[in-house]
């Protein structure tokens, strides 16, 4: 579900064309017949937007029929957990959880919490009096933290009313196939059908997986799609046990690695949170609010303390508390959208953007093309100029006058890249996996790799700021930047790096061998410590590639590296049962053989600690963990079915509609994510009338964006080749016969499509892959659009991101690009000022925030 | 190097190797794990350095190459149809999308390596049919001599060409799969086997290749998928059986091949009989209509 | 409605260009040229003879221009000649071509020189011999394809292009002879027309429904071009030829625009054959029906 294996990860997905030689069932959801549908032995068309409704769904009939696995629910889950009794669902109140504050737009999660407990932050999670604003909650995926190892109170027959297990039941209670089928377009046959297939496919001698990518996440209720996945594999016992498990297909061969080696703003390596200037004075305060009593983040100490030792070498030092004074910190939401906001307000001075093409890629590319034009100085490194480096000559608002390039003062500095044959260096994918790559020639002309850009770039900032008594500069000196370099235009040494990340003792440069060896004392140093011992022994693990074909199991350790510590499925001591035999001969995987974990895999558990471990009560860090809770990372040592603290918008996945829709919510007035992020007064990002709302007649269909095989993302890559652009040489939409003839489309013809932000044209590409489906008793056409086209390249075309909006999902920022709504009609689009009009009538019925029922009866 | 046709299901002149002999190798195309990545149109342009074929948006469902020509030595086919994939109707979606990388045959007894005048077109010591590019003088007789549509004219300029002022600034040369004949000589496989990443392409031993179709065929009558059927499998079809034979899901025609093509060559030697008795007729003829009735 | 992929042609249709319909017609003149004059030497004709011989001569020597110029690498046309190779039509022509344009030039020069004379013979011998190949391989040639029209004509294309040939060869020679002289030539130019039309007809009766391209689009009207041109010639030559030097060299003129549509038609309606799918894919999906499947498809068992 929300994605497309085969499109996507083509070579990936070898793997589940072999599962399905073997009689594995492959069910594909989603809007569109894809070519993943085309491999699966069922597709189930459902309305885009409605994961959370038929996953739902789904949970409701596991609970009903009792199909779920009973003896993993009642030890390894948090089902037992007796919550507040201030709690109170959404079920009670038309939407919303308790805890609601109209006014801030956001929950007070202390109700949510465990009884008897109060709830402790996790890494990156906010305290009392502590302004959530910008600041990730729990992020990372460790959930909050408990302050004991033990929840003080649980029932272990679930039966307390209050207990995780029966507010579950509760929850899901409406979510009936006929609610699934209403809402979701689909047939109630086709619904049941998933659910049987998944239910008998699960248990001691069976397991089940998901795969999703950004069909899931890229919505303002994306966290708790995947959250649904999660309740579901739980109950199933599908969790840390092979075949089985929630898969994140990631969207290009590194973004794992983007996000353990953080490319993001509120992250450092190893999901670490970037301090924060409110509350954490010292560093003690951030370690305190971070550290969690219980489980593997007990020794965030450590990790933190061996980061830093790997930034500033010796001038870090426990005295000087890891020169925690003079780090910077963020002090707001500093993400993508929040930034472009900045931008249009002439905030933001200057940019640099990396293998990346905004202009296109990202949400509402009019307002980020304009956000460009607001910027002194920016800096584009990529392989071909993309439209981000020309925005200031021949983007779409050159063309309509909107902007002109004798008045953009943007000083734009294009920098050729190196591609990945052209350097050394690593790719983590979607598995964890750390794969290395070799250079295979060396870059031509002027292109180099990002190492040289940065390390080079970061060494003559240093050489510049030598002399500096400035305070601030202080940093920048302390930085240890002394990396080998080699060739003929002094490349840094990729593996050089890679063991710095791995980690070594700070005296004698050992290599280390995982981060259980990272101490908090100076003796060592590690840049990640997630990816602890990729270096293990000196030797580059993830450079091996011994062929699974010669390796004793289908686990395969020994190619590649993946982590942590080389372990390819996390908590895996799951796949055994309480005391510590496989669950079933077939699907056994790790064990205790009577003195230590072992098996097929790197046991994911303390290697000595035996099942009926029980911690005593002062226990702390990992030895609060028991012997039979197989979640090590999370306090309890369970997985969460009911997640008290760390998201933002529910400890429970609730059926909201996207932020664009034609339909209201079929269970509640609260017809959207109340706590997603929208825009308020923001001109730039207009939103469309939804459900009964005036002018929602002009934007009737469903619209969902997408990816191609034959192209990536914004299409830098790509649409320069003239052997790939030619295989996908047009920007087309996808559109159902009906629609086709609703509409006056002709096949191989022209349309154009438009929202409030923008209108775009495209070839009609009429197909029975996208159908209408029938929801709320009536019929709703969905219009699909590729999106790697932009104005230039070998093969250009308009962008299908100039139409979405840039309402967000609160707990990541991310936009919601699979599932809003739009208008079309034949023909090429508007140009010049005609366009102009045509946006201007549309946006007569725009709003700039969505109020929903229950925020506008209060207003 | 024989050119004669023989009778056998053994390639014309290949017998005639010797000491370089292989087991006849070729490709099985399943396509029934067929994804459709194109991964095998990119691999063989990248490494037989072939140009692009045309920046065309067709319209024809996501087939944007169109057809097998001198510059697409592989071509990924797509057909989408109301109908389920396997028909015993057990909880199946009533929609299917046939993919198919089409490539060209190697037949047993090629028309375009028969009629082949230069003798450019030959058959290697690997059984596979290739196009030896510095004798290729361009006379186009192989492009309609092939009953699946496979080899054609290169038109865009080449790099060797005479020059402008000569006339002619186009290739000129024939085109089309070598099998990577450079590869199989450094002990590779062809390029887009290696791309494929669900094994729809698989290379090796024909007589390996055409067992495992047989059990791959018999499995998927087992599961009841629609339309499943060897093409080009049977080494007494019309053209002596393919060396690259395919697994397709409908009937040829379907995907745009021949549902009973038959090599050219087959009606030769009939065709020479005819054509004798006919010159000796005109020879007669002529004679005769000069004779009778004198210079008037 | 017979199945395709999206309409588009199964085979691909030929390559060649206006130099090889062309040249079917100028083979044909020179070929049939060779044995003309030689049969009117036989019977005592020797303007005719003569006549015959020039113009066989320079046809032979335009015909492998021609083909030259179609080549894609004409630098490269002597590699027509590294092998001979019966499987071939178009090897086999080339060496027909060579040895008939390289015999039918060699007498004429030698005829103009007036010397030599058993060289000369020798050469017009061979040149009478391998004359009617060369006027009937291109009919073996065409038909040794998977083009559906000129596959299933290939009973009667090299008679329709021997007789072509004939009645172009015949009616050459009258454009150029005082009309005394002429009359074989004539008779050759209209029993050829007959010839070629009867056997167009009988193809057309043979190839069904493919045979239709002969009626439309270009074909057709190249078709119907021929019939007109050539009939109307030779019913020219018919009654006015004996008397009318005008009338002789305008019959014969329109004879040979008439030959030259037939050779036209013909290649134009192999195009439009191998352009349409149906044209393929309907006889042979009959065919196999009717053998009870065809042998290139494998079933499942028990199918």
């Amino acid at each position: 579900m929300g994605s497309n294996m085969a499109e996507n990860h083509p070579v990936g997905f070898q793997w589940v064309m072999e599962a399905r030689e073997r009689g594995a069932k492959v069910i594909h959801v989603d809007p569109r017949f894809t070519r993943t549908s085309a491999m699966a032995t069922k597709w189930v068309g459902l309305r885009a937007g409605t994961d959370i409704a038929f996953l739902g769904g789904i949970v409701n009939y596991i609970l009903q029929n009792e199909l779920y696995f009973e003896e993993y629910v009642k030890s390894y889950t948090n089902a037992p957990v007796i919550i507040d009794e201030a709690y109170t669902d959404t079920e009670d109140a038309d939407g919303l959880f308790s805890g609601w504050d109209p006014k801030q737009g956001q929950y007070d999660v202390t109700t949510w919490s465990y009884e008897g407990m109060e709830t402790h932050g996790s890494a990156g999670q906010r305290e009392e009096g502590f302004s959530p604003k910008g600041e990730q909650s729990g992020h990372g995926g460790h959930g909050g933290g408990l302050s004991h190892g033990e929840p003080p109170s649980e029932d272990p027959e679930l039966t307390h009313p209050r207990c995780v297990f029966q507010i579950l039941k509760r929850h899901y209670a409406r979510y009936t196939p006929e609610f699934v089928a209403e809402t979701c377009g689909v047939a109630v046959d086709d619904f049941l059908y998933v659910c049987e297939a998944l239910a008998q496919n699960s248990g001691r001698e069976r397991t089940s997986a998901f795969c999703y990518a950004v069909g899931w996440t890229q919505h303002t209720m994306g966290v708790q799609t995947i959250r649904s996945a999660a309740i579901i594999q739980q109950l199933l016992g599908n969790i840390g046990r092979p075949g089985g498990g929630i898969m994140a297909l990631r969207g290009h061969a590194s973004i794992q690695g983007s996000t353990d080696i953080p490319t993001l703003y509120n992250i450092l390596p190893g999901y670490l949170p970037m301090p924060h200037t409110e509350e954490y004075g010292d560093f003690d305060n951030y370690v305190e609010a971070n550290v969690a009593p219980t489980g593997w983040w007990g020794n965030f100490r450590e990790y933190w303390a061996s980061l830093m030792c790997a930034y500033f070498g010796p001038h870090a030092t426990e005295e000087n508390e890891w020169l925690f004074e003079h780090l910077p910190r963020i002090d707001d939401d500093n993400s993508v959208y929040w930034t472009l906001e900045q931008m249009l307000e002439g905030n933001v001075k200057g940019y640099i953007i990396a293998g990346e093409n905004p202009a296109v890629g990202n949400a509402n590319g009019k307002a980020n093309r304009l956000g460009l034009a607001k910027l002194d100085w920016l800096v584009v490194r990529d392989i071909v100029e993309i439209e981000s480096a020309s925005f200031w000559y021949d983007s779409p608002e050159i063309e309509s006058g909107e902007l002109k390039t004798d008045e953009i003062a943007t000083e734009v500095f294009f920098l050729p890249a190196a591609s990945h044959t052209e350097k050394d260096g690593s790719f983590t994918n979607t598995q964890r996996m750390l794969q290395w790559h070799y250079k295979a020639v060396e870059p031509k002309g002027d292109c180099r790799s990002e190492l040289w850009f940065y390390f080079h770039l970061g060494r003559k900032i240093k050489s510049m700021l030598e002399e500096s008594e400035d305070e601030r500069d202080k940093l920048v000196n302390l930085l240890n930047w002394d990396y080998p370099v080699h060739g003929q235009i002094d490349e840094p040494s990729a593996d050089a790096i890679l063991k710095e990340i791995s980690g070594y003792r700070t005296e004698t440069r050992a290599p280390l061998s995982s981060y259980k060896e990272l101490k908090a004392d100076g003796t060592t140093a590690c840049g990640c410590w997630i990816y602890s011992g990729v270096y293990q022994d000196g030797i580059n693990q993830a450079a091996r590639k011994k062929p699974h074909w010669e390796q004793a199991t289908h686990v395969a350790p020994e190619w590649a590296w993946a982590w942590p510590a080389n372990r390819r499925i996390i908590y895996n001591r799951a796949s055994a049962d309480p005391d510590g035999k496989p669950w079933s001969e077939r699907k056994k995987y790790v064990w205790w053989n009577g003195e230590k974990w072992e098996g097929i895999d790197t046991p994911d558990f303390d290697e000595t600690k035996p099942p009926d471990y029980v911690p005593p009560d002062d226990a702390k860090g990992p030895d609060a963990i028991a012997g039979d809770h197989p979640f090590i990372m999370q306090s309890d040592g369970r997985s969460w079915l009911f997640v008290p603290q760390g998201l933002e918008d529910g400890p429970l996945p609730t059926h909201y509609e996207p932020h664009e829709s034609p339909f209201e919510n079929a269970l509640y007035s609260q017809r959207a994510n109340p706590r997603r992020q929208q825009h308020k007064d923001a001109w730039w990002d207009p939103y469309n009338p939804v459900a009964d709302e005036e002018g929602a007649d002009r934007f009737p269909h469903v619209l969902t964006t997408y990816r191609l095989t034959e192209h990536h993302t914004a299409g830098g890559m790509t649409r320069s080749i003239p052997y790939l652009a030619e295989l996908q040489p047009q920007m087309f939409c996808e559109v159902s016969p009906e629609l086709a003839e609703q509409e006056g489309l002709e096949h191989g013809g022209w349309a154009t499509i438009f929202t409030t932000r923008a209108a775009i044209e495209a070839r009609v590409l009429v197909t029975r892959r996208i159908p209408p489906v029938t929801v709320q008793g009536r019929l709703v056409h969905q219009i699909g659009l590729p999106y790697h086209w932009g104005v230039r390249l070998l093969t250009s075309g308009d962008s299908a991101n100039d139409l979405l909006h840039a309402a967000l999902d609160p707990n990541v920022h991310i936009m919601e690009t699979k599932g809003l709504t739009c208008g079309i009609r034949p023909g090429r689009r508007p140009r010049g000022k005609a366009l102009q009009r045509f946006l201007d009538e549309l946006r007569s019925y725009a709003t700039e925030e969505r109020l929903e029922p229950e925020e506008a009866r209060k207003t | 190097m024989s050119a004669v046709m023989q009778p056998t299901g053994e390639p014309a002149g290949f017998d005639a190797w010797g000491d370089d002999q292989h087991a006849r190798v070729g490709f099985f195309t399943d396509t029934s794990v067929c994804i459709g990545c194109k991964a095998c149109e990119v691999a063989c342009k990248e490494w037989n350095l072939i140009p692009q074929d045309g920046q065309e948006w067709t319209g024809h469902s996501y087939d944007n190459t169109g057809e097998l020509s001198a510059n697409s030595w592989r071509h990924v086919a797509f057909v989408e149809q109301e109908k389920p994939l396997h028909a015993n109707g057990d909880g199946t979606t009533g929609l299917r999308w046939l993919m198919e990388s089409d490539v060209c045959k190697h037949c047993t007894h090629a028309g375009c390596l028969d009629v082949c005048p230069t003798g450019s077109l030959f058959r290697t010591e690997f059984g596979t049919v290739v196009v030896q590019e510095d004798i290729c003088n361009g006379c186009g007789y192989c492009v309609p001599a092939c009953p699946f549509g496979v080899i054609d004219k290169r038109h865009l300029p080449a790099p060797d060409a005479l020059p402008a002022f000569l006339g002619t600034k186009e290739d000129g040369r024939v085109w089309k799969c070598t099998l990577c004949y450079d590869r199989l000589k450094g002990g590779h496989e062809p390029a887009c086997a290696k791309a494929c990443p669900t094994k729809s392409i698989q290379f090796g031993p024909l007589d390996e290749l055409r067992q495992r179709a047989d059990e791959r065929l018999a499995k998927l009558q087992e599961q009841s998928w629609n339309g499943a059927q060897l093409y080009g499998r049977d080494p007494d079809d019309g053209v002596g059986g393919f060396g690259a034979f395919f697994l397709l899901l409908d009937d040829p025609e379907v995907y745009g091949l021949p549902p009973d093509p038959v090599v050219p060559t087959a009606k030769l030697p009939e065709m020479w009989r005819n054509m004798a008795t006919a010159a000796a007729a005109l020879l007669v003829g002529i004679a005769g209509v000069v004779a009778l009735g004198g210079r008037k | 409605m017979t199945t395709s992929y999206y309409g588009r042609p199964v085979i691909k249709e030929p390559t060649w260009t206006w130099e090889i319909p062309t040249y079917f017609f100028t083979g044909g003149v020179s070929g049939a040229s060779s044995v003309l004059s030689t049969s009117a030497k036989l019977f005592g004709n020797e303007k005719l003879s003569r006549r015959a011989l020039y113009i066989g001569a320079v046809f032979d020597a335009i015909s492998p221009l021609l083909l030259i110029s179609d080549l894609g690498r004409p630098e490269r046309f002597h590699h027509m000649l590294r092998v001979f190779k019966v499987t071939s039509p178009m090897n086999v022509g080339a060496w027909i071509l060579l040895v008939n344009g390289g015999a039918s030039n060699t007498a004429a020069v030698l005829e103009l020189l007036g010397i030599l004379k058993p060289v000369k013979l020798l050469a017009e011998l061979v040149a009478t011999l391998f004359g009617p190949p060369l006027a009937t391989y291109t009919g073996v040639l065409v038909a040794d394809t998977a083009v559906p029209v000129w596959h299933e004509g290939r009973h009667e294309l090299p008679w329709l292009f021997g007789a072509s040939a004939a009645a172009s060869a015949g009616a050459a020679a009258t454009m150029f002879m005082d009309p005394d002289d002429a009359a074989p030539a004539r008779r050759l130019a209209i029993g050829g027309v007959v010839a070629e039309g009867t056997l167009v007809h009988a193809m057309e009766l043979r190839l069904g429904e493919v045979g239709e391209v002969y009626h439309k689009g270009t074909a057709g009207k190249l078709a119907l071009a021929a019939k007109a041109l050539a009939g109307g010639g030779a019913a020219l030559l018919a009654t006015k030829g004996r008397k009318s030097s005008a009338a002789a060299t305008l019959g014969g003129a329109l004879v040979c625009a008439g030959e030259l549509c037939l050779r036209w038609s013909v290649f134009k309606a192999g195009v439009q054959s191998a352009r349409d799918p149906k044209y393929t894919v309907k006889p042979q999906r009959e065919r196999a029906q009717q053998n009870g499947g065809s042998k290139v498809t494998t079933l499942p068992r028990n199918t």
